[in-house]
């Protein structure tokens, strides 16, 4: 039986689960997989071990993306976080199965993850026609200009998952990346990774352009490195990087561009509401002056 | 025609430069432990000034020391009330003694005193004033209702704008309730003393503000000293991305200014003789020793010969010469190093096939100085159009559509700045829009204000300096995830 899903006597029709990279889901270029099981040891999927060439595949989608997905308007965005909310409740009772399935928590703890999860999105949703107001200042410089700064997202963010909350932690990492107008490449949790390709189906059932999320699955710390030094990317965030050393060498290798990095978080409450300091990270802040004059 | 000036020199007798400098630490000037000891040197004369501790490991261990004891001793418990106030006496003591000041900085670093005097001072006062502000306030910064200070801080500054660098790097960390460790540039060491005797008449506490000379080693020793809680360097990029692999997994708060290439947008539009002046003080403004300096125009190919004309008439009549001389445009090359690779660079363009034209301008004897120089047939491949220069150098290139010119002005791995000149404000709005930089200059350029936030995208760095967001550099903040 399933392990999944399954419940009555019918022999179910198994889900391949595959990479998703500019709105497609394709398998690793590499042809490799890796076995994920349950909690409880069974087998669940041989799910894609994405290697370099898919990184650079997100990347290229990563950038694609970004422009349009960027100058769209923040009404729009916002529409589109909330949309993938309502998608995921649609879900809710798969999400629930796989996170209960992957994670071996009860049913309780699985549905009030997913139920947060669900909720996170909408509490982004709604940050993106508010964060200019909120970031953002007119300046009373010394001179005849109107003089502002607004934030504007950065570009190719790439985050690392957190691995031990595999749909409210990975959520709460993407949507403050995207709200903003950036585009991303997220490598999953690598022993949870299935509740993150269910997202990823959900994200291309929702007008989420292609390649506005591109999702990796596989070993971070054969990925990730590619990433942190790919010089199309501009930012990292390492939240789910829990060896010391790959996360030092990650921020080494971002040097190479001068990404910023936001480092990894171990200690992370993901259940309670957030700061804006996600959103900041990978928003710039442009400031215009304006000249003012008869 | 030729214009001819009477000198108009501004004079030397209110500075006094001692013979030689140790460090400040602990609120006191104090013998390197290193006994070692550089020289600073007038770029417009090649005369010695002044010989300067270089501190070695032993004197930045004491530095660090000392500011560790004055956070958690006195300064992160003061309150922002009486920070406050200690930033506010900084400030009225610098508009005091800014003649001296300013002139002690042109001194040092080879700038216009029509600069030091009008630009630089009254920036670095306005910057001390307008944090001292915020010393009291910052729960309403944003940033949480408990914002707390980092800790100590290494600030690592350049020679293009010695103390208003300064001002950028101390009054925003003392402000939040950080204590510092400064190391100026070893070239320009000279304000940044003469702020160390500031903090003593003010009576800060002890500690809180530590000023250490020395040359790159003595900055890489300060950045990597493992009880620094945040590292903020204004500087060369190649600089830049070293200290960012050498705090890598330290943990260390980290912002980083570094260079720029940036484009300087002229429409056929632009009001015409605003549009020169201000391309020449985009990129000819101390020396072209700005990292936000307009060194590539972009102009649009319908004008581009008449601008390109008037351009080289304009730049006909800029003084270049003793930098005391309040008739003086353009001052000294900073250093001999400085000045060669100005030198390589502008030979490289010649080399790769661009047409070169300097001014022709007396140059004087001693010190190093180089000409307005401006480089037409330039390509987007060529190394003039792609590396800081850091000096009197500009490229042009053309253009004709507006997308075309967003397309070249953001064909860079820099994104500091970048400066419009149309006088159709809608236009304004949609090339700022698009232009992937943090400062937008609109008919104006190297404009500063302590209210408006600085700093670049890509590898011009990260973090801002300037403003309710230079805050955020200096400030912890409450984050469950």
């Amino acid at each position: 039986m399933n392990a999944l899903i399954g419940k009555d006597d019918r022999v179910e029709i198994r889900k391949t689960i595959k990479l998703y990279i500019g709105g497609a889901f394709p398998r690793s270029e590499s042809g490799r997989t890796y076995e994920v099981n349950s909690a409880k040891g069974d087998f669940l999927a041989n799910v894609a071990q994405g290697s370099r060439k898919d990184a650079r595949d997100a990347v290229l989608a990563a950038r694609s993306a970004f422009t349009k997905w960027s100058s769209a308007t923040a009404y729009n965005r916002g529409q589109v976080l909330y949309r993938i909310a309502e998608v995921m409740e649609g879900r809710r009772e798969q999400f629930i199965a796989e996170v209960q399935q992957t994670s071996g928590s009860t049913t309780k703890q699985a549905t009030k993850h997913v139920d947060a999860a669900i909720d996170r999105w909408v509490w982004y949703a709604g940050w993106a026609d508010k964060l200019s107001q909120v970031i953002g200042t007119s300046n009373p410089v010394a001179g005849s200009f109107f003089n502002f700064s607004i934030p504007e997202p950065t570009g190719v963010v790439v985050a690392i998952a957190p691995h031990d909350s595999a749909l409210l932690g990975l959520s709460s990492v993407i949507a403050p990346i995207i709200v903003s107008g950036n585009s991303c490449v997220v490598i999953a949790s690598q022993n949870q990774p299935i509740p993150a390709i269910t997202l990823a189906e959900v994200m291309a059932t929702s007008d989420v352009p292609g390649g506005v999320v591109n999702i990796l699955t596989g070993d971070a710390a054969e990925i990730a490195p590619w990433l942190a030094s790919h010089a199309d990317v501009n930012a990292l965030d390492l939240t789910g990087i829990t060896d010391q050393q790959l996360a030092q060498q990650l921020e080494q290798d971002a040097a190479g561009t001068v990404k910023f990095v936001r480092g990894p978080r171990t200690d992370a409450d993901w259940m309670a509401t957030p700061t804006l300091s996600r959103i900041r990270a990978f928003t710039e802040i442009k400031t215009v002056w304006h000249p003012m004059g008869v | 025609m030729k214009f001819e000036y009477a000198a108009a020199p501004e004079s030397r007798a209110v500075v006094n430069i001692a013979s030689n400098y140790g460090l400040f630490i602990n609120g006191e000037f104090v013998e390197p432990h290193s006994g070692a000891f550089f020289k600073t040197v007038n770029p417009a004369t090649e005369e010695v000034l002044s010989e300067v501790a270089e501190a070695g490991q032993a004197d930045v261990d004491a530095a660090v020391k000392a500011a560790r004891r004055a956070y958690d001793k006195t300064w992160s418990r003061m309150s922002g009330k009486d920070r406050g106030k200690y930033l506010f006496r900084i400030a009225r003591l610098i508009q005091e003694r800014s003649r001296e000041l300013a002139v002690l900085e042109s001194i040092d670093n080879g700038k216009p005193i029509r600069e030091s005097r009008d630009v630089d001072l009254p920036l670095v006062a306005a910057h001390f004033f307008y944090y001292a502000g915020w010393a009291d306030k910052l729960e309403f910064a944003g940033l949480g209702d408990n914002p707390q200070p980092l800790g100590v801080a290494a600030q690592v500054i350049p020679w293009n704008f010695p103390l208003l660098m300064l001002a950028w790097k101390i009054a925003p960390a003392l402000a939040c309730g950080n204590t510092v460790v400064l190391k100026p540039a070893e070239t320009t060491p000279l304000t940044a003393l003469a702020f160390a005797d500031i903090c003593q008449q003010a009576d800060l506490p002890p500690g809180v503000v530590n000023i250490i000379t020395g040359a790159g080693e003595t900055g890489r020793m300060l950045v990597e000293h493992p009880d620094v809680n945040k590292v903020a360097f204004t500087g060369r990029t190649e600089v830049g991305k070293a200290i960012q692999r050498a705090v890598a997994g330290t943990g260390k708060a980290l912002t980083l200014e570094l260079g720029g290439k940036a484009a300087n947008i002229v429409f056929d539009d632009a009001p015409f003789d605003e549009a020169i002046e201000g391309v020449v003080n985009g990129i000819f403004f101390n020396q072209g020793h700005v990292c936000c300096a307009g060194s590539r125009l972009l102009i649009q190919e319908s004008v581009a010969d008449q601008f390109i004309e008037a351009l080289k008439s304009r730049l006909g009549t800029l003084r270049l010469g003793d930098p005391l001389d309040k008739n003086t445009d353009i001052g000294a090359i900073n250093s001999y190093q400085q000045l060669a690779k100005i030198e390589e660079l502008s030979k490289s363009g010649e080399d790769e096939g661009a047409e070169r034209w300097s001014a022709q301008c007396d140059m004087p004897d001693k010190g190093w100085w180089f000409p307005p120089t401006l480089f037409t047939g330039v390509t987007q491949a060529h190394r003039i159009a792609r590396e800081e220069i850091f000096g009197p150098v500009l490229s042009v290139l053309t253009f004709r559509t507006p997308d075309e010119a967003i397309e070249k002005a953001n064909n860079t791995p820099f994104g500091l700045s970048a400066g419009i000149w149309t006088e159709k404000g809608s236009r304004i709005l949609h090339m700022a829009n698009s232009l992937r930089a943090g400062v937008i200059w609109a008919n104006t350029f190297n404009r500063f204000d302590p209210t408006s936030p600085f700093g670049g995208y890509k590898e011009s760095g990260f973090g801002r300096e300037g403003g309710v967001h230079g805050l955020a550099a200096y400030l912890k903040v409450e984050d469950p995830s």
